[in-house]
C-alpha cells in the first residue's frame, strides 16, 4: 500500500505492540487522514503502474495538436509544444515524488543521527552541535537551496555522467540538507528523556554500548516524531522543487515535474486565449497530492501524539 | 538591554560563519561572470578583468570582500556597470521589505481573526470557509495561486494593475499572493492554541467572574493563544522577504529577490554574497525581535538564558 500505510503496518510487528497498534487505530479513526492515504496509495498505484508506458512517452510531440484543447482520449489536452498533457503530468508525478521522498528520507538520516548523537554525546559536544543547528537555522534556506544547486549540479553531472539523473539528485541533496534542523531538535529532545528512563538505563547495565542502544532501544521509541516529520517534509520538498522550477533552476528539461508543468502553464496564460488546461491539471494533481500529504501527516501526529489531538 | 547588547555580539560569528559558507559555495561554481561561452574574450584581457574585480586570487577576495562588508561596501558589481553592488541593493532592499511588511500586515490581519472565529464557532460554516483558505495557501505554490488572483482581478474584471511597481494599487496583489501562505498558518496555529486555551481553567474563571463573551475571547484567551503565533512570525517575516522572489518574478516587481537569482544564474559572486549577507541580517535581527517581543508579551519567558 501506501508508503505513509505501509510505515505504520511496521508497528504491529512485535517490537511495538501495544503503543504502535494504538496509534495505528487512532489513525484509522482519522477518517481525513485514512481518506487521505488510500487516496495517495491509488495515486503512486497508478503513477508507478503507467511509469513504463510514460517514461517513453512524456517528450513524443505532435506539432499540430500544440495547445490542442482536452479531448475524451486525451483528458488533459496537449501543452505548448504539442505533448499530451496527462501522460506528462502522470510521468512528473514520478519525479515529483523522487525528489519529494530522497529530500525527506535524507533530511530524516542526518536529523536523527545528528540529534540522537548530540543527546547521548552530552556536555560540550551537544553544545557544539546545538549551535550549529541554531546558525543553520538563520540562514535564509531557499538561498541556500539555489545556491546550491548552481553550485553542484556540475560536479556531480560529471560524477553520474548524466545531466537528468543529476539534476534530479542534486534536487533532493539541497532541499534535503536545509530540512533536517528541525527533525535534529525534536529527536535530540526525545532521547534526552528517553536517555534517562529505566529500560535505557537496564541496557546499559547489561552492557550495550552506544550504538546498540541508540538502534535497538532508542530508534524504536523514536518512530513516531521521525514518521511525522517525514510525512510533512515530502509536501514541503515538492513545493520547493516548483518554486525552483518556477525560477527556472528545476529539473532539466524535457523531464517534468508538477512544479515545472504548472510553471509552463502559467507561461501559457495570456490576456488573449486562455489555455486554462495547461495549468489546470499540474495544479490540481499538485494540490491535491500535497493536501493528502499535510492530512496524513496531521493525522500520524494525532496518532502518535494523542495530546494534540482535539 | 543587556540581554539585547549579548545577542548582538553573538550574531556577528554567525553572520561570519554564514559569509564562510557561502564564500565556499560561491567559489566551487565553475566560472565568472567574464567567462561567457557566446562571446570570448582574448585571455590576457580576461585576466585583466578579473584583476580589476580582484577575483583572481580567492584567498584575497574572502577577506577583501570580508572588509568591505562591514562598511557596507558589497564592491562593484560585475553586471551593471556604473553600479556598485551596494547601490543596487539600496535601490531593492526597500522594495521586498515593503512588499513582506505588507504581505504580513495582511497576513496577521486577517489570519488571527480567522483563527480566533473558527476556535469558538467550531464546525460552523465560518470554520470551514477558513478551512479551505488554509488549504488553498499550504497546497498550492505561490505562482499558481497569483496567476488565478491574476487572472481574476486584473485581466478579468481589470480591477488592479497585471505588475509593475510603484503604485499603491500594485502592491495590493503581490502582497496578497505572498501573505497566503503565511494567512494559512497563523489562522490555523491561532486555531489551535485558542482551542488549547479556551478549554483552561482560567478561562472558566473569568467567565464565571461574569466578564463578557468578547472580552473573554479577545483579551483574555487570544493573548495566551497568541504566543505560538509570535514564535512563528520571526522566521515568517524573514521568509517573507527572502522568500518574494517567486511573487517579485510573477508581478514583476524590481526587489531584492529577482536580483539573488539572477546574480546566482550569472555567477556573479559579489552581488550573490552581498544579497545573503543582507537576508542573513535581516533574519538574525527578526529573531531577535520576536524573542525580545515574546518576553513582554510572556512575562515568564526571561531573556537572561
Amino acid at each position: 500500500m501506501t508508503d505513509a500505510v505501509g510505515n505504520i503496518t511496521l508497528y504491529e510487528e512485535p517490537a511495538l505492540p501495544a503503543r504502535g497498534s494504538r496509534a495505528w487505530q487512532r489513525f484509522r479513526r482519522h477518517r481525513l487522514a485514512m481518506g487521505s492515504a488510500l487516496f495517495l496509495g491509488l495515486l503512486l498505484f497508478t503513477l508507478l503502474a503507467t511509469l513504463p508506458w510514460t517514461s517513453t512517452r512524456y517528450d513524443a510531440q505532435t506539432l499540430e495538436l500544440n495547445r490542442h484543447p482536452p479531448t475524451l482520449a486525451h483528458p488533459a489536452g496537449f501543452d505548448t509544444l504539442g505533448r499530451d498533457l496527462l501522460v506528462r503530468c502522470l510521468f512528473g508525478g514520478v519525479i515529483s515524488f523522487s525528489v519529494g521522498l530522497g529530500a525527506a528520507g535524507l533530511s530524516v538520516t542526518v536529523g536523527v543521527l545528528w540529534g540522537a548523537i548530540a543527546a547521548l554525546a552530552g556536555g560540550r559536544i551537544d553544545n557544539a552541535m546545538m549551535r550549529l543547528v541554531d546558525i543553520l537555522y538563520g540562514l535564509p534556506y531557499i538561498l541556500l537551496v539555489i545556491l546550491m544547486k548552481v553550485a553542484f549540479e556540475q560536479p556531480l553531472t560529471y560524477l553520474i555522467g548524466d545531466r537528468q539523473i543529476a539534476s534530479i539528485v542534486i534536487l533532493f541533496i539541497a532541499i534535503g540538507s536545509v530540512s533536517w534542523l528541525t527533525m535534529a531538535r525534536v529527536i535530540r529532545g526525545q532521547v534526552l528523556s528517553l536517555r534517562e528512563t529505566a529500560f535505557v538505563e537496564a541496557a546499559r547495565a547489561a552492557g550495550a554500548g552506544s550504538g546498540t542502544i541508540l538502534v535497538r532501544h532508542l530508534l524504536p521509541n523514536l518512530v513516531g516524531p521521525i514518521v511525522v516529520y517525514a510525512t510533512l517534509t515530502v509536501p514541503q520538498a515538492i513545493l520547493q522543487e516548483s518554486f525552483l522550477s518556477f525560477l527556472g533552476i528545476g529539473v532539466a528539461p524535457p523531464v517534468p515535474t508538477w512544479g515545472s508543468l504548472a510553471a509552463e502553464g502559467v507561461a501559457a496564460i495570456n490576456t488573449v486565449t486562455s489555455f486554462w488546461w495547461i495549468l489546470f491539471f499540474p495544479s490540481l494533481f499538485l494540490g491535491v497530492t500535497l493536501l493528502a500529504l499535510n492530512f496524513v501527516g496531521d493525522g500520524l501526529r494525532d496518532a502518535f501524539d494523542p495530546r494534540t489531538a482535539n | 538591554m543587556k540581554y539585547v547588547l549579548k545577542r548582538l555580539l553573538q550574531a556577528i560569528p554567525i553572520l561570519w560563519v554564514i559569509y564562510t559558507i557561502t564564500f565556499l559555495m560561491v567559489v566551487t561554481v565553475p566560472g565568472n561572470p567574464f567567462q561567457q561561452a557566446d562571446r570570448q574574450i582574448p585571455e590576457g584581457i580576461q585576466r585583466a578583468l578579473e584583476a580589476r574585480y580582484e577575483i583572481d586570487n580567492n584567498w584575497r577576495y574572502y577577506w577583501q570582500f570580508l572588509a568591505g562588508a562591514v562598511r557596507l561596501d558589497f564592491g562593484p558589481s560585475f553586471q551593471y556597470r556604473d553600479w556598485t553592488n551596494s547601490q543596487i541593493i539600496a535601490d531593492a532592499l526597500p522594495v521586498s521589505l515593503t512588499l513582506g511588511l505588507s504581505a504580513m500586515t495582511l497576513a496577521i490581519v486577517f489570519g488571527v481573526p480567522a483563527g480566533v472565529l473558527s476556535a469558538v464557532r467550531r464546525n460552523s460554516w465560518l470554520d470551514m470557509g477558513t478551512l479551505v483558505l488554509v488549504l488553498i495557501g499550504v497546497s498550492l505554490p505561490t505562482f499558481v495561486t497569483g496567476t488565478v488572483l491574476l487572472l481574476a482581478f486584473a485581466m478579468s474584471l481589470s480591477w488592479l494593475p497585471v505588475g509593475g511597481w510603484g503604485r499603491l494599487d500594485q502592491i495590493v496583489l503581490p502582497a496578497l499572493t505572498l501573505s497566503l501562505p503565511f494567512m494559512a498558518y497563523i489562522t490555523r496555529l491561532t486555531r489551535l492554541g485558542m482551542l488549547d486555551v479556551l478549554g483552561s481553567d482560567y478561562i472558566r474563571t473569568a467567565k464565571a467572574k461574569g466578564i463578557g463573551r468578547q472580552r473573554v475571547i479577545w483579551k483574555h484567551a487570544l493573548k495566551n493563544a497568541f504566543l505560538p503565533v509570535l514564535s512563528f512570525l520571526g522566521p515568517a517575516f524573514a521568509q517573507a522577504m527572502t522568500g518574494s522572489f517567486v511573487v517579485e518574478k510573477l508581478f514583476n516587481v524590481p526587489g531584492l529577490g529577482q536580483h539573488f537569482v539572477n546574480s546566482v544564474l550569472n555567477l556573479d559572486r559579489g552581488l550573490i554574497m552581498a544579497t545573503v549577507m543582507v537576508y542573513s541580517a535581516l533574519l538574525v535581527g527578526m529573531n531577535l525581535l520576536v524573542d525580545v517581543l515574546y518576553s513582554t508579551v510572556d512575562p515568564r519567558v526571561r531573556l537572561s538564558e
